[in-house]
């Protein structure tokens, strides 16, 4: 790539601008997170004037503002945990084996990931209440499988099946059971593909939220919800939504750094 | 573990089980004979009969919708029509 | 891969089936169950029938959102796919650049959606957001409370701003899963920069694409909270997709057999199109 023509040279403004594009919006709501509510209505500025950190106090003195974090990192981590370990096994047997119905069986776990979660909300409500589970995390963290688990099992599906099956068959003869097999050959040989795979469905539990509201009430309450409860009571405390509107983007933003060499090369290694 | 929020009537019960028995006469049907006798109908791409199936319970959905939006709450013709076409899709697709 | 038939391997989806069907079968047979009847609450319910069903399909109301959601998914995918690919085809391919492209543009796909949603209902508004105030300030009438024009284009650069990066991932992913003798090889035969995409790039892309394309449909055809944080599916109704209809009649005025009747006929519609889009582009793989 010795001779770089004009176009190539270029080619770095369009992820530049583009990201740029993504960050305005998260970089005005952290500037209003540092502003008293006076500064945010009454004046207009492009960084704070009179920098405060009263609205993230108020988050980190209240328990119920600071539960709703733990909550919502609770059942995430829950899900995320349970996903995974349904999904491999499954994901195993679609990518290596045919088996009856296997196909449509596929395309079902696919269709999950379509119901619209809106009317399912009412019949979710009573199925949680029946085996008593509303307003625990675990709850949040099964309704949440719903679409997490078929995600995974497509993941990882994919990545398996870039694994060559000689490899199965050798350990078989080598006198590998199928458990140890499993666990001590094959999942360290598609690492990159459970790091994918855990990282979506951390992703797409952490940021549900008509689901994990209605199955919770005080015990387990997600911060999303709590947000959108508090914000209402009394008029509008812009400063204070701003700052929890920031605390939530904290654990994703956390998240993607940590796994950020592991997920480009799990990307790279996988079909996907 | 209280159940009655499911609100279950005798048509609704029927109807899903009918649609359990399809399933498992199909699975049952699919062990004495695999593979599913693929093949490349008018819709030119394979379908199995599995997919056969499916096409005709989804187009029985939307033919009785079209018959309750377009003609009128008597389904019986629209339950005929959708045998008409099942028979048809296992024929031809 | 040739694959063995061996049905043992049920054994290991049993997991999978057991927990996806007890949050997926049960709400849906009681979904089918409550579009027969009427209730007034108590548990108390009286056979409807398919009225609730004529009477969906007989209402401008349910017609008009249908149409708004189509709409609006054409809309989003014809800017989020292309836009996804042309910004993949652009990602520094080695180096630094890699991981803090990666990790910034991953950022929006983390946040809750009700945050996104108050994130663009801030910067939007023309007393206290950037954009507005913004839009404002160049003269360009722009109140996503009032004018219809504004919310639309309020939430579709909102989604935009939120999903293209989901769409850029996976191109991304796809494209780096290409081996460079395939680009030496173009480069050799003298192949020009669109038929390296056309005959090499697009093709790897196929799966990841179909994946990218399934997800953006599915989900911006269930799109709930985000519009419902920033317009509350107005002003008037101009920005009341299918959800947000459903939560409204099912939560606010609990009609809940009208709205299971509009949820069986949403799903059919979407387990229609996304069985299409599935079937077109996987037999499209298998030819190959």
């Amino acid at each position: 790539m010795s001779h770089k023509t004009t176009g190539e040279k270029l080619s770095f403004l369009v992820p530049t601008l583009y990201i740029i594009f993504l960050l305005l919006p998260i970089y005005w709501l952290v500037n209003m997170s540092f502003k008293e509510n006076a500064e945010i209505t009454g004046s207009f500025s492009l960084w704070p004037m009179n920098p405060t950190l009263r609205n993230y106090m108020v988050i980190f003195t209240d328990p119920s503002w600071y539960n709703g974090y733990i909550n919502s990192i609770i059942y995430v981590c829950l899900n995320t945990v349970i996903s995974v370990a349904a999904a491999l096994p499954a994901a195993y047997a679609f990518s290596r084996y045919r088996f009856l119905g296997d196909k449509h069986l596929f395309f079902w776990l696919l269709t999950n990931r379509m119901a619209p979660p809106a009317v399912f909300a009412l019949p979710f409500f009573q199925l949680y209440s029946a085996f008593g589970l509303i307003d625990t995390h675990i709850a949040v963290a099964i309704a949440h499988c719903l679409f997490n688990v078929p995600l995974a099992v497509w993941i990882l599906e994919g990545f398996m099946s870039g694994v060559p099956k000689e490899i199965d068959e050798t350990a078989y003869i080598d006198g590998y059971s199928f458990p140890r097999f499993f666990v001590k050959i094959f999942m360290p040989l598609i690492a990159s593909g459970i790091g994918v795979a855990a990282f979506f469905c951390f992703m797409f539990s952490w940021v549900e939220l008509l689901l994990a509201r209605t199955l919770t009430t005080t015990a387990a309450k997600p911060i999303s919800a709590i947000m959108t409860r508090t914000v209402s009571a009394s008029g509008m405390d812009w400063g204070v939504l701003a700052a929890a509107g920031v605390l939530t983007i904290i654990p994703g933003a956390l998240v993607i750094y940590f796994v950020r060499n592991y997920i480009a090369k799990g990307f790279a290694l996988g079909r996907v | 573990m209280n159940f009655s929020w499911m609100a279950w009537t005798l048509p609704t019960a029927l109807f899903f089980i009918t649609i359990f028995a399809l399933l498992i006469g199909m699975a049952v049907w699919e062990y004495f004979s695999p593979g599913g006798n693929p093949r490349v109908g008018i819709l030119r791409f394979e379908t199995t009969r599995g997919d056969r199936l499916f096409i005709s319970l989804l187009g029985s959905a939307f033919i009785h919708l079209a018959w309750l939006g377009l003609v009128g709450p008597n389904l019986w013709w629209a339950l005929a029509l959708s045998v008409i076409y099942a028979i048809g899709v296992f024929k031809t697709v | 891969m040739e694959k063995t038939w061996n049905n043992k391997a049920w054994f290991l989806v049993l997991p999978v089936l057991v927990l996806v069907a007890f949050s997926a079968v049960i709400p849906l047979m009681t979904v089918v169950n409550y579009s027969v009847q009427d209730t007034f609450g108590n548990n108390e319910f009286f056979w409807a029938g398919t009225d609730w069903f004529s009477e969906m399909l007989a209402s401008d109301r349910f017609w008009n959102a249908l149409l708004r959601n189509l709409i609006f998914s054409l809309v989003i995918l014809a800017i989020e796919i292309p836009l996804g690919i042309l910004i993949a085809l652009n990602m520094p391919k080695k180096g630094l650049g890699v991981p803090v492209c990666l990790v910034l543009m991953a950022l929006p796909l983390l946040i809750p959606w009700n945050v996104v949603g108050t994130i663009w209902q801030i910067f939007g508004r023309v007393d206290i957001g950037l954009l507005g105030h913004t839009l404002e300030a160049v003269g360009i009438d722009y109140n996503y409370v009032q004018s219809p024009t504004a919310a639309w284009i309020t939430i579709i650069v909102m989604d935009v701003w939120h999903w293209t990066s989901l769409v850029v991932l996976l191109c991304y992913a796809g494209l780096v899963s290409i081996p460079d003798a395939y680009y030496q090889a173009a480069k050799i035969d003298g192949a020009s920069r669109w038929s390296v995409f056309r005959y090499i790039q697009l093709p790897k892309m196929n799966r990841v694409l179909l994946i990218a394309v399934l997800l953006r449909f599915m989900d911006s055809f269930m799109i709930y909270t985000e519009p419902f944080v920033v317009t509350g599916g107005g002003p008037g109704n101009s920005t009341t997709f299918l959800s947000i209809d459903l939560v409204k009649m099912a939560v606010g005025q609990f009609d809940l057999g009208p709205a299971a009747a509009m949820s069986i006929i949403y799903f059919l519609i979407i387990l229609l199109l996304s069985w299409v889009f599935y079937t077109v582009m996987t037999s499209g793989d298998a030819a190959k």
